[in-house]
Order: C-alpha cells, then sequence, then structure tokens
C-alpha cells in the first residue's frame, strides 16, 4: 500500500528519452542543422552569445537546437560549457569608432559625419505577418551592400565632448584591470566596470523591464538615444612572448550611448551623462535597456537621490542573471517534504492553541 | 631559466593537490592534529616536503606568495609550478612561507577587514619538530576539549602575537606548521597554551 | 566508470583550488560566509550547484559518496547527483551513512551519528540568515561585522508575542561558536542540535549566492531562543509505520483521498537498517 517516490534513476533515464523525442519532434519533417539556425535565427544565437558570454555562434546554434528554441536554457548550456574552459588571456580593450559598420543611427542629430545607416533592422517594417514566408522562397533577394562601411567612423557623441558639454569618458585613476565576474563574486558597491559586466550578462527581458521603469518616473534620466551601432571590429590580444598585438578574429556588435540630461549639482555644472550598452551581434533591445539602467544605476556617483528600483544596485545586480533566476524560481519543483511537514505541524499546533 | 634544475612539481597534479589539499583541510580542521601531505618527488633546498605540497596545491595565477630569505632561492620553482606571483612585502601577501628560524613580525601580514575577514594572510611555517601528544595544549573549534602538540622552533615572540591575532578575530591570519612530510593547522581560532 | 572527457570532478583544476582556498578561510572562520567564484554548472542554480562545487573541489578517488535530498537516497535530484559523481569521478557511491566518508545532502543531516572519518556538505539556497529580514547585502555584511544581530532577535520575540513561539521550523537560525549568526540550510529545525559538537566537518555551499560557509568538528552551534522560550524540536505522537522509530524525523504519507495519513522515517539508510535488523533478529 506504500508507495515511495523510488525508481529515480529510472524516471530520469525516461525524461532523457522524452525530452530527445520531443525536442526532434515529427521525423517526417527535416532535422534543423546549426547553420539553419545560425544564418535564420541570428537574433536568438546573438542574444544566446551575449547572455552566454561567448562569442561562438556554432556553440550557440547548438545551444538552440539542444534546448528547443528555449533561449534561458540555451544560455544556461552555453554558460556551463564556458565555465570551466582555461583562459589564454584577454583581448585589448576594443575601439567601436574602429568598428565596419552595418548600421549606425543617432536620435540626436539630424545629420552627422559618417552619417546615418539604417542597414538591417526591423524598426520600420510594418508588423504584418508575411504569409509568402510561410512557404520557402524561390530566390534570395539580394540588397544593396551588406559588406559594412569600412573608414572608421567617430561615436556621435565625440562631437559634444569636444566643447565640454559631456562628462568625458575616463578609466578610473591608475586604470586598474577590471574585476572580472566569471571569476569572482560580486561584492558591493559594486564600480562601474562590474555593473557593466554583470548588465551585459543580465536577461534581456529583466533589464527590458528595468529600463522602461526609468522612462514611467521611476528614475527620471532623461534619455536620448545619442548613438546605436552595430558592426564588426577586430579582436586582438598582446601574447606574452611577442610583446604587440595580434589580430585574432572578428566580432559582430552593438553598442549604445546613451545621452542622458544632468541638472548639475552643487559641485557640477549641468551637462550630458552618458549610459552605455553594449552586446554581442546584433542586440538593440538589449544594449538599448542596458544603457538605460547603466546611467539610472550612476545616480550614487552623480549625487542624485536613488529612491527607484532601477537605482539600486543590489536589486538590479543580485536579479539580473537569467541562470540565478531561472534556476531558483523553478528549484521549487525539487522536493520540499521535510520542510513542509514542518509547517504542517506548526500550522496544526497554531490552530489547535487558538 | 634552466628548467632541469628547477625540479618537478607533482607527478599526478589532479590527484596530488587533492590529496594534499584533504590533508590541510583535515588539519585546519582539526588543529593540533598531525597529518601526512607528501609533496613532490623531489623537493627544492630547504623547503619541507609538506610546505611545498601545500604551496603546489593552493597556489595559482591568482595568489600572490610572500618568502623569507631563507626561503627566496624556491621562489622560481613555485612562481613556475604555480604561476603565483612573488611579492616582496608581507602586506600583499595571500600566503606565505617562512622557517621558524627567521620567524618576522607576523604583525605585518594581512589579517582581512570585519566585513571581509577572509581576506587575510594563510602562512606555512617550517618547523624543526612536529609531534602530536604532549607540548602545547590547544583549544578551540575543531578540538574535542582539548588536545596537545608539540612544535619545534617556536619563540616567547610567536606565543604573544598569537594572543594578539586571536584577539582580533573574526579578522587574523591562519598558519599551518611543516616538517618533512608532516602537517598541522592552527586556524585563528585556536587558543595555545604553552 | 568515470568519463575520461570530462577532469576528475568536473571542474577545472584552477576553479577547485579557489573553491579549496574559500573552504580553508570557511573552516577558519566559523559560520562566516566566504564569497567564492562560484561557477555555471550543468545542473541549475538553486538545485544544489553550491553543494556539488563543494563536494567536487572536496572528493578524492578514495572517497564513499553518499547524495540525499529530503533524507532520502532515491529522490530524483540526488539520483542525479549522484550520477554526475559517477560520471566525473568514478568514486564508490554509497546509501548506507556509516560507510560514508562525504555525504551531500539537501535538507536533512542522518539520523546515524556522524563520525570524525565523514564530511557532511550541504546545499544551500539562502546563505544569508538575516536575508528575510534585510535583503541588502552591505547591511548584512555590516550586522555580521559588528555581531550586531537585534534584527533576528526582534524578530524571533515578535513571533512569541503574536503566536506564542517561534514560527521558524526549518532553516531555524543558529549561533555559531558564540559569533557568527549561520543559516543552517533548510533542515528541518529537528536537527539542529545535531549540528553543535558534532564530531564530522560540516561544509556549506550557496552556489547562487556565492558563499561557502563552514562548521568545524567539536564546535558549539546553538539554536536561536529566550531564556523562557527555550528551542525545541518537532515531535511526533506517531511512530514510523514502517521500522517503528519514535525518535526519527518522520513525514506524512497521504494514504487515500478520504484523510488516511501514515507517517514513516524521512531517513530511508536509517528506516532500511532498522527494519533489516528487525528481520534478521526475528
Amino acid at each position: 500500500m506504500y508507495v515511495a517516490v523510488k525508481g529515480g534513476e529510472r524516471a530520469i533515464q525516461n525524461s532523457y528519452e522524452l525530452i530527445a523525442e520531443a525536442r526532434r519532434g515529427d521525423p517526417a519533417h527535416a532535422e534543423l542543422t546549426l547553420d539553419q539556425i545560425k544564418q535564420q535565427m541570428r537574433l536568438a544565437v546573438d542574444r544566446v552569445m551575449t547572455e552566454g558570454s561567448v562569442y561562438d555562434a556554432d556553440l550557440a546554434a547548438l545551444a538552440l537546437k539542444q534546448a528547443a528554441g528555449d533561449i534561458a536554457e540555451a544560455v544556461f548550456l552555453l554558460r556551463a560549457f564556458r565555465a570551466t574552459l582555461p583562459r589564454f588571456g584577454y583581448t585589448e580593450p576594443l575601439d567601436t569608432s574602429r568598428m565596419r559598420l552595418w548600421r549606425r543611427v543617432s536620435a540626436t542629430f539630424k545629420d552627422l559625419p559618417g552619417g546615418q545607416i539604417l542597414g538591417p533592422t526591423y524598426d520600420y517594417t510594418q508588423r504584418l505577418l508575411d504569409f509568402s514566408l510561410s512557404e520557402p522562397a524561390s530566390s534570395a533577394v539580394a540588397a544593396e551592400s551588406g559588406d559594412g562601411k569600412a573608414e572608421p567612423v567617430p561615436g556621435v557623441l565625440s562631437l559634444i565632448e569636444q566643447e565640454g558639454l559631456i562628462e568625458p569618458q575616463e578609466p578610473a585613476a591608475g586604470d586598474p584591470d577590471p574585476t572580472d565576474l566569471t571569476r569572482e563574486p560580486l561584492r558591493f558597491p559594486a564600480a562601474r566596470p562590474v555593473r557593466l559586466q554583470n548588465l551585459a550578462r543580465g536577461d534581456e527581458g529583466f533589464l527590458l523591464a528595468m529600463g522602461y521603469s526609468t522612462q514611467r518616473g521611476y528614475s527620471h534620466t532623461h534619455p536620448f538615444a545619442g548613438e546605436i551601432r552595430f558592426g564588426v571590429l577586430e579582436v586582438e590580444i598582446v601574447p606574452e612572448e611577442l610583446g604587440f598585438a595580434v589580430p585574432i578574429g572578428e566580432i559582430a556588435l552593438t553598442e549604445c550611448q546613451m545621452v542622458n540630461q544632468f541638472a548639475g549639482s552643487a559641485i557640477e555644472p549641468p551637462k550630458f551623462t552618458r549610459g552605455y550598452g553594449l552586446a554581442f551581434g546584433h542586440c538593440e533591445r538589449k544594449a538599448m535597456a542596458m544603457a538605460l539602467v547603466d546611467r539610472a544605476l550612476r545616480a550614487g556617483e552623480l549625487g542624485e537621490s536613488a529612491e527607484a528600483p532601477a537605482q539600486k544596485q543590489e536589486f538590479v545586480l543580485s536579479h539580473s542573471d537569467s541562470l540565478e533566476a531561472s534556476g531558483f524560481v523553478q528549484h521549487l519543483k525539487l522536493p520540499h517534504y521535510v520542510d513542509f511537514q514542518s509547517e504542517l505541524e506548526l500550522v496544526r499546533k497554531m490552530r489547535a492553541r487558538r | 631559466m634552466n628548467l632541469a634544475r628547477l625540479g618537478a612539481g607533482f607527478s599526478s597534479p589532479v590527484l596530488d593537490s587533492q590529496r594534499t589539499f584533504r590533508g590541510a583541510l583535515e588539519a585546519l580542521s582539526r588543529p593540533g592534529r598531525v597529518v601526512t601531505a607528501g609533496g613532490p618527488a623531489e623537493v627544492p633546498r630547504n623547503v619541507a616536503e609538506s610546505a611545498c605540497a601545500l604551496a603546489l596545491a593552493l597556489l595559482d595565477q591568482d595568489t600572490t606568495l610572500w618568502l623569507s630569505p631563507l626561503l627566496a632561492p624556491v621562489g622560481g620553482y613555485l612562481r613556475f609550478h604555480t604561476g603565483c606571483r612573488l611579492v616582496s612585502q608581507e602586506a600583499e601577501a595571500d600566503f606565505a612561507l617562512l622557517d621558524s628560524a627567521e620567524l618576522p613580525s607576523l604583525d605585518l601580514f594581512r589579517c582581512g577587514s570585519d566585513e571581509y575577514p577572509d581576506r587575510s594572510a594563510t602562512v606555512i611555517v617550517q618547523v624543526p619538530t612536529l609531534e602530536a601528544g604532549s607540548g602545547l595544549r590547544l583549544s578551540g573549534p575543531g578540538i574535542r576539549g582539548s588536545v596537545r602538540v608539540a612544535i619545534g622552533g617556536l619563540h616567547e615572540a610567536f606565543f604573544l602575537y598569537w594572543g594578539r591575532n586571536r584577539a582580533l578575530f573574526p579578522r587574523g591570519i591562519d598558519v599551518f606548521f611543516a616538517c618533512g612530510p608532516l602537517l598541522c593547522g592552527l586556524p585563528r581560532t585556536t587558543r595555545i597554551e604553552v | 566508470m568515470r568519463d575520461v572527457n570530462y577532469n576528475f570532478g568536473y571542474l577545472d583544476e584552477r576553479t577547485k583550488r579557489m573553491i579549496r582556498r574559500a573552504i580553508l578561510k570557511a573552516v577558519a572562520i566559523p559560520g562566516y560566509q566566504v564569497p567564492f567564484g562560484s561557477r555555471e554548472m550543468p545542473l541549475p542554480y538553486g538545485w544544489g550547484t553550491g553543494g556539488i562545487q563543494v563536494t567536487a573541489s572536496v572528493i578524492g578517488p578514495n572517497d564513499v559518496l553518499k547524495v540525499i535530498d529530503q533524507g532520502a537516497d532515491d529522490t530524483v535530484n540526488a539520483v542525479n547527483i549522484r550520477r554526475f559523481f559517477q560520471r566525473t569521478t568514478g568514486v564508490t557511491t554509497t546509501q548506507r551513512t556509516a560507510d560514508a566518508t562525504l555525504i551531500q545532502t539537501r535538507h536533512r543531516i542522518p539520523e546515524t551519528p556522524l563520525t570524525e572519518r565523514q564530511t557532511i556538505i550541504y546545499q544551500v539556497p539562502v546563505p544569508e540568515p538575516l536575508q528575510r529580514l534585510e535583503p541588502r547585502e552591505l547591511e548584512t555584511r555590516r550586522m555580521h561585522a559588528l555581531a550586531e544581530y537585534g534584527l533576528m532577535h526582534v524578530k524571533l520575540y515578535e513571533d512569541i508575542a503574536r503566536y506564542g513561539h517561534v514560527a521558524a521550523t526549518y532553516d531555524y537560525p543558529v549561533m555559531v561558536n558564540g559569533r557568527y549568526l549561520m543559516a543552517p540550510s533548510p533542515i528541518p529545525k529537528f536537527d539542529n542540535p545535531k549540528m553543535s559538537m558534532n564530531p564530522a566537518l560540516q561544509l556549506f555551499g550557496a552556489g547562487r549566492e556565492k558563499r561557502i560557509y563552514a562548521v568545524p568538528p567539536y564546535t558549539k552551534v546553538e539554536s536561536l531562543a529566550f531564556d523562557d522560550h527555550p528551542f525545541e524540536v518537532q515531535r511526533w505522537t506517531a511512530a514510523c509505520a514502517l521500522c517503528g522509530s519514535r525518535s526519527s524525523f518522520l513525514d506524512e504519507i497521504v494514504t487515500d483521498d478520504r484523510g488516511g495519513r501514515m507517517f514513516v522515517c524521512s531517513d530511508t539508510d536509517y528506516c532500511g537498517s532498522r527494519q533489516s535488523g528487525k528481520e534478521e533478529a526475528a
């Protein structure tokens, strides 16, 4: 009559087989290839690379396939893979003004050196379901220039920087090496480089909601999209035995420079301030939300009051990681009957006393 | 650098490190207990086998090491095998390796802050003799009642220092005594009666 | 058999060294939560990643490993973690508490008393005992620095004023060696007294919150209480329906939909060995 929760081993084995079957779907249809995912689901791949903190489209595509399209699960797979990889070295800082641009827009200037490049964007599409996509197209559409602008285009903010109207962007005194959040735990108060790392790895949905809240009165930062750029950039390292920088490849990046009003303080004249967002691949929503949250989190250093959730670094940084959040929320599925037994007994005792 | 002259590290880094760590963990969890922590096949001159093993097991690119003058020659060996950074100031050291014959002022080592008492130095002291069962009486966490251990080479200054170290709790340094293949731990919580 | 595609214990050596250094600090400062660079593991946060990282850094080929969840060896998460270590270390595993050198646990301490040759590793979801009262880490860290635990005492006192007793039944806060307030992890308070002066080394790993802490052997662990409201553990009027034990923690099993209940030991190894002992005696 008594049936304990036995047979865990067999249950797990069965669930492995069931998930493999569910992932594959109906075998009458062709199996997805990683190239198809990389080519036709590029934004999902980019998001998985960004939050997974690994620039590797093949691995991200594999993770997406294995996760049956669940972004958070794919991010988890990629993070777990990277966690124990050896470190060979650190790259040189990237100069994003040297990006080969595919897209570059500014909301603050109508025209500017280097021009506006609309590039690939959904921004001005009409969001009508395109039923022609429901059947494979007979031939590909050739768009004009997809190769990117080769010559360096300086960032928009350097234009107002020359006038001294925006805070300069200087490394901290002594230019210390930033903490590496993938090796060291988050400590509070967290300096801006640490915060930016956290936000870069943070869940897009969470950052979006946090950024959105700053536009709805929960910390007003008066943002303008100074510049959003998407393009490719060479990555370099300096091998110890060589002593000079050598390129090791190219990565695609999305960068957002948010310009925010600052009323000034007792010691500082009014000026513009910055919020910064950076993501692997093409992740504009993420980069913009990140820039809003970054600026909100600078409330303390700029002498602003920090009452809103997006301004509280412990609140934001401790809850931004989708692995931590997803794991802990879902751990409620694990058995808790010992704790529950204790609570049951307590509630009975409390009711008996009444 | 002559690699052949440096001497070999652990023959099986993964398993030897694990074994050494377990020895160190037992030693620090049960102060006064003398445990065996065998080192690499050939230990550099002047270094106790267990001290060498401990350094190989715990040090890497993320740690700094301070060496006393007597043990400075072993710096090349440890730097090569672990990648640790050698520092000349006691206050910069995560780990320190020294001989009881030249016990420096231990007050110079980092003892952490009240918020982060773990950001403190671990000091490995080589001693001429180490034997459980008689000698100093130790008590505190990890010890059932009290335990006796004879640690050679310690002078009055060390015991005075240790009293100050204990008073700093939760700040403070932690010590391992090393003698040949033997190891004995002295966490900051342990009380010593001479 | 060990899967040779992975390093022994899964973690890379540099990660193990970092965790080992943190464990040594934790032992030296009983009850203090040492921050560590917790890695993403192939299991989700909240499912034992802290315990797994501690076990992976401690375990050696000669260890005998037992993994329990809610006191049982055969619940799915315990099975999964045990399989993980079988695959990555090839060590012998056991369900018998007495045979284990390492015990990884979620939410229980075995009924069979632990010995000096054993290390118990707790999976910890929320290492900060003050977090529910003060979510800001900067604040709780300051409280630990000053040993300023008034907030917790006030909370317990309010419980007593309101309910007549402390309304915490698991993860009941403890004071370690008279200095640090510590979360014992969500073990039932029934298990709290087992922590004190235990001959085994007790290690705690919180992966998501990135903390490791420890209670060395033979260290005093007191459950918080007041003179006029001493600490009490749960008691059952029933005995275990399978082994007859009256001294173990019992789980309530719903046997039908008409309110039928029975009580059985949560510690399956303890219950099983008592049952087989009876059979032998019979």
